[in-house]
């Protein structure tokens, strides 16, 4: 039996508002979207809804610089990976961009520096 | 004293994109002064994603943004100063500033542009009943001691407020392993993006209380409780509906205002509404050679629109400099029916112009009707509206032009 | 073993060890707190009485007149902010007129200089912004306006400077005596003087209950307030502004203040619970009300904040200045009029001591001057430059809204008796006191704070106690490792 369900694109800051409908893991139709992406978000958040992960890690001499998941990592991942980004320790001289983890839990997504160090 | 063409107050986004546009156009005899030790402004602080989109075509997080100009300040060789704080600015453009190295520093501008952001509405101003205990803060000073200075302002919290900052800390707290219980609205809606409410509070379970206020705060040394209740039509706490949640930490996103002492203090006008000055399309004050931009102008909930309003200033502030005028006209830009501001307030040239502005409630199926004494000059469709959401409209040239000197209405009509 | 142990290390223990620190004596101040003036002398309307309300005959007269006379000189010589800003009692209408001529003639008698009942006209040309509906005034032009927290604090301040001690978070839970010495206990530390000066606020029935004295009791009348934003002062008003006592108490005032707002308030209820300090929804509309009848346009959206403060209201309607025991001499019920009568009362604890036995030896280098807490901001810039081409911390500016420099918060952390708490920062420095009440500066505070103390940033309080502000990492401790 096909089911309806409402939601709000977080795609982008417009923030569409999706109905989608269906049946199991299997998307019938998504409206609302103002654009391919937010068809995209309704499928993924039916079937594996993702996010990506924003947060900081500690570096050797105790300040904090913020890393991100270069792509989004699956949503139920989220705390599994903070444990494993709060334990470690990185280098000071780490810049934008380093990978602090490689394929974090297997997800294909890196951790990677977003802090502007000069 | 120190002569500099272009003076901008402010290394955040809105100061950094004002300089590199500014620089682009021509000016080089730039001097950037921003108070914190590094450029960035608070998008340093803004560790999660969701900027860049517009301007870059791709989700960056605050640093990274940030970082996109700050590499083009340098690359260009454009001059800031950090760790320095502008204490002053005259309506004849002299400057005041202070800092370790230098100490006082007097500077004499051609042109000044404005961009010293906003700061957050803070609890005194809430006037909220009960004890004084340690465990309050604004949501972006939370954001600060977790994501800037590593440390924990809380474990157990309540959010009074639903402001983009506050649903970020919320999210943000939550993943650092606080139980974030509840976040209280005052309004019957959210002062926060959809995206933010779907993505940092429905993914974890935090409760949304629309139509909720803290009454009370209780604890003597640390936060230990707060009362809430639901309010009525008036705003007014309905006492039968109180209800006590245990909690270490009251964070608070109540709005935020611009920045504006230095503005009155060099005599500038102010829009009562925005909290920010009133200006043109060139973002060009009432004091001429002085622009503002970014969230010191009005409160934006977009960095790539900041960047936008930015640019537009600092290629206005090198037209000034180089003493360039186009086409005059004289409109001024009326908020009326449920728009409660424009930015600009007034247009003084005949240019293809993007006004921005907020409403005053949440609307569906309204359109934004653009009208000049009776004639409507344009009207479009929107299903939904909401004052958390900034909308604009686009004036065309010709348009402008022919109106020549009047006053023209923003409004939403059915 | 101190000759004077001074408790409590609020207005009226900070002029006792200041009065005592002229004499060769070993003193010492215990306060329960972690700084000074944290009790009723925190939060009260900080203002110097001229002297016309209190009843002729009464301690609180005596100590008033004489108090107000000190207050200007004593501010002087410790640096600390006072201003002769003037009171007016506003009356409406002809019974109020008549309460104001006996308050005039109360005045005269306890000694007060310039009082003159204005007219309409009279008063509309000293304060042109009061009411309609205000049709007379008591003017005294002796009444002035302080800082509470200044004088305690550079008067303890001054005290250390000339050898008393502080001793912080000592809550005296038990006194013993013996052989003419009593030892103060808190916790496992204790204290041993041969005198002492009860001056515990609130809780000074139940210090001098420790030593068998108990003839009276203090309980606390709550006082709420409110506090406008700096930009609408000047307009709004400079004076102190009181409205006619009537049988139904003194209502409230409208004052500026030293820190340049305009304060609204106190409220006064009556309270059991001496820890009570919340502000309460009543109290608040309350004081709206009130305070719309003595000035036009007051901007209640420019609060910037509202506290309450508890006034230690003695059992026998005046100020209670006895010897509870040889040796140990009560200063209870000490409330309004109580910070106007502060210097004078710290010279009367003086003379009480000696009448107990105390021998009192000036001290030929005795220094009464303090410098100003705010020296930095009185300079020039081109002496501000001088000043940060030596310390560049001077040049640092850490809080906005007030332009509060890190040398100026690095100077009340190192200068007696010393900020140890952010808290203690921002009513030493004004760091965190405007329009943003600390949303930027807290966290660099708490950083300054941590360097200067040598303690993890973490331990650092925002009053002492458990008001701790971080609960720790956010990572990498032990407990995420």
């Amino acid at each position: 039996m096909a089911n309806i369900r409402e939601m709000t694109c977080i795609i982008c800051p417009r923030g569409c508002q999706l109905t989608v409908e269906y049946e199991g893991k299997n998307v019938l139709s998504v409206k609302g979207n103002a654009c391919k992406r937010g068809n995209d978000y309704a499928v993924a958040e039916c079937t594996c809804p993702t996010r990506t992960l924003t947060t900081t890690v500690m570096t050797e001499s105790g300040e904090v610089v913020a890393v991100k998941s270069n792509k989004a990592i699956p949503k139920e991942l989220l705390f599994d990976a903070m444990k494993q980004i709060n334990a470690l320790r990185v280098s000071d001289s780490v810049r934008q961009g380093d990978v602090v983890v490689a394929n974090i839990l297997d997800t294909g997504a890196d951790i990677i520096v977003t802090s502007y160090i000069e | 004293m120190l002569k500099v063409s272009l003076v901008i107050v402010g290394g955040g986004p809105a100061g950094m994109s004002a300089a590199v546009a500014a620089y682009k156009a021509g000016v080089k005899d730039i001097l950037i002064l921003e108070r914190e030790a590094h450029l960035g402004g608070i998008l340093r602080q803004c560790i999660h994603n969701g900027f860049g989109l517009h301007k870059f075509g791709e989700e960056l997080t605050g640093p990274e943004y940030a970082a996109r100009y700050a590499e083009q300040v340098k690359e260009l060789g454009i001059p800031y100063k950090v760790g320095t704080m502008v204490t002053k600015i005259t309506p004849d453009k002299e400057i005041t500033a202070i800092n370790s190295t230098d100490g006082i520093m007097h500077i004499k501008a051609d042109a000044i542009i404005l961009a010293m952001g906003c700061r957050e509405r803070p609890k005194g101003a809430l006037n909220i009943a009960g004890s004084r205990p340690s465990g309050i803060y604004t949501a972006g000073t939370a954001q600060k001691y977790v994501n800037i200075k590593g440390y924990m302002p809380g474990k157990e919290v309540v959010i009074l407020g639903s402001g983009d900052i506050g649903l970020i800390m919320a999210r943000r707290m939550t993943l650092e392993g606080a139980k974030v219980k509840a976040v209280c609205e005052l309004m019957p809606y959210s002062g926060g993006l959809a995206r933010n409410i779907e993505q940092c509070l429905n993914d974890f379970g935090i409760p949304l209380l629309l139509s909720h206020t803290v009454v009370q705060i209780h604890g003597k040394d640390r936060v230990t409780g707060v009362t809430i209740a639901k309010v009525d039509e008036q705003r007014r706490p309905i006492k039968e509906t109180e209800q006590y949640i245990a909690c270490d930490t009251l964070l608070l996103s109540c709005g935020l205002l611009p920045e504006n002492e230095l503005t009155k203090g060099a005599g500038i006008d102010i829009d009562r509404i925005t909290g920010g000055a009133v200006t043109d399309q060139n973002r060009q004050t009432s004091v001429p050679g002085v622009f503002a931009c970014g969230n010191v102008l009005h409160v934006h909930d977009l960095v790539d629109y900041v960047s936008d309003e930015a640019e537009i200033a600092g290629c206005a502030a090198a037209d000034y400099i180089a003493g360039i005028e186009s086409e005059r006209v004289d409109i001024s830009v009326r908020p009326v029916n449920g728009v409660r501001y424009t930015v600009p307030q007034r247009i003084t040239s005949a240019q293809d112009t993007v006004v921005y502005f907020r409403v005053s409630d949440v609307f569906r199926d309204k359109k934004i009707v653009v009208r000049c004494a009776e004639n409507v000059i344009s009207s479009k469709k929107k299903i939904k509206l909401a004052p958390g959401e900034m909308e604009t409209v686009k004036l065309d040239a010709k348009v402008l032009a022919g109106i020549g000197t009047g006053e023209i209405s923003i409004g939403l009509e059915d | 073993m101190f000759d004077v142990c001074i408790i409590g290390a609020g207005v009226v223990g900070a002029m006792c060890a200041r009065a005592l620190s002229a004499y060769k004596l070993n003193i010492c101040v215990v306060e329960r707190a972690n700084d000074v003036c944290t009790g009723a002398s925190r939060a009260n309307s900080a203002i110097v009485h001229a002297g016309f309300d209190a009843k002729p005959g009464t301690l609180k007269a005596r100590f008033n007149v004489a108090g107000s006379k000190m207050m200007e000189q004593v501010c002087r010589e410790l640096g600390v902010k006072y201003v002769r800003n003037g009171s007016l009692v506003l009356g409406y209408g002809d019974e109020d007129k008549a309460t104001l001529e006996e308050l005039y003639e109360r005045g005269v008698k306890n000694g007060v200089e310039g009082l003159a009942v204005l007219d309409r006209e009279g008063v509309l040309a000293l304060e042109p912004n009061v009411t309609e509906e205000v049709t007379c005034a008591l003017w005294a032009p002796t009444g002035a306006i302080v800082s509470p927290f200044g004088l305690c604090d550079a008067g303890l301040g001054n005290a250390m400077d000339n050898g008393a001690q502080f001793i912080r978070n000592f809550e005296v839970e038990r006194i013993e005596s013996a052989d003419g010495v009593y030892t103060l206990y808190a916790g496992d530390q204790k204290v041993e003087a041969r005198f002492v000066v009860n001056a515990a606020g609130l809780y000074s029935d139940k210090i001098a209950a420790m030593v068998g004295d108990e003839s009276f009791d203090v309980h606390p009348r709550r006082g709420e307030y409110m506090v406008l934003d700096k930009a609408y002062t000047p307009s709004l008003t400079s004076y102190t502004l009181f409205s006619t006592p009537t049988p139904k108490g003194k209502g409230i005032l409208v004052t500026a203040t030293t820190g340049g707002n305009v304060m609204l308030g106190p409220t006064a209820v009556d309270m059991t619970d001496k820890e009570d300090l919340d502000t309460t929804a009543e109290g608040t509309a309350s004081i709206r009300e009130q305070s719309a009848r003595y000035i036009k346009g007051i901007p209640f959206g420019g609060v910037i904040t509202s506290f309450t403060g508890l006034r230690a209201v003695g059992s026998t309607g005046d100020f209670i200045i006895h010897a509870s025991a040889p040796g140990f001499i009560t200063f209870g019920g000490i409330e309004s009029p109580g910070l106007t009568s502060a210097p004078a009362l710290g010279e009367y604890c003086v003379e009480l001591l000696g009448n107990e036995g105390l021998v009192l030896e000036k001290k030929e280098n005795w220094n009464p001057i303090r410098k100003p807490s705010g020296w930095y901001r009185k300079l020039d810039d081109d002496q501000k430059n001088e000043v940060i081409a030596k310390e560049p911390a001077y040049g640092n500016m850490v809080c906005r809204c007030e332009e509060v420099t890190e040398g100026e918060i690095v100077y009340a952390i190192r200068t007696n008796p010393g900020a140890r708490d952010v808290d203690g920062v921002k009513r030493r420095t004004r760091s965190g006191m405007g329009r943003c009440q600390g949303g930027f500066c807290s966290s660099i505070v708490v950083e300054i704070l941590s360097r200067e103390l040598g303690i993890p940033y973490e331990q650092v309080t925002k009053s002492g106690g458990g008001s701790i502000i971080n609960y720790g990492r956010t990572k990498g401790g032990k407990d995420n490792a």
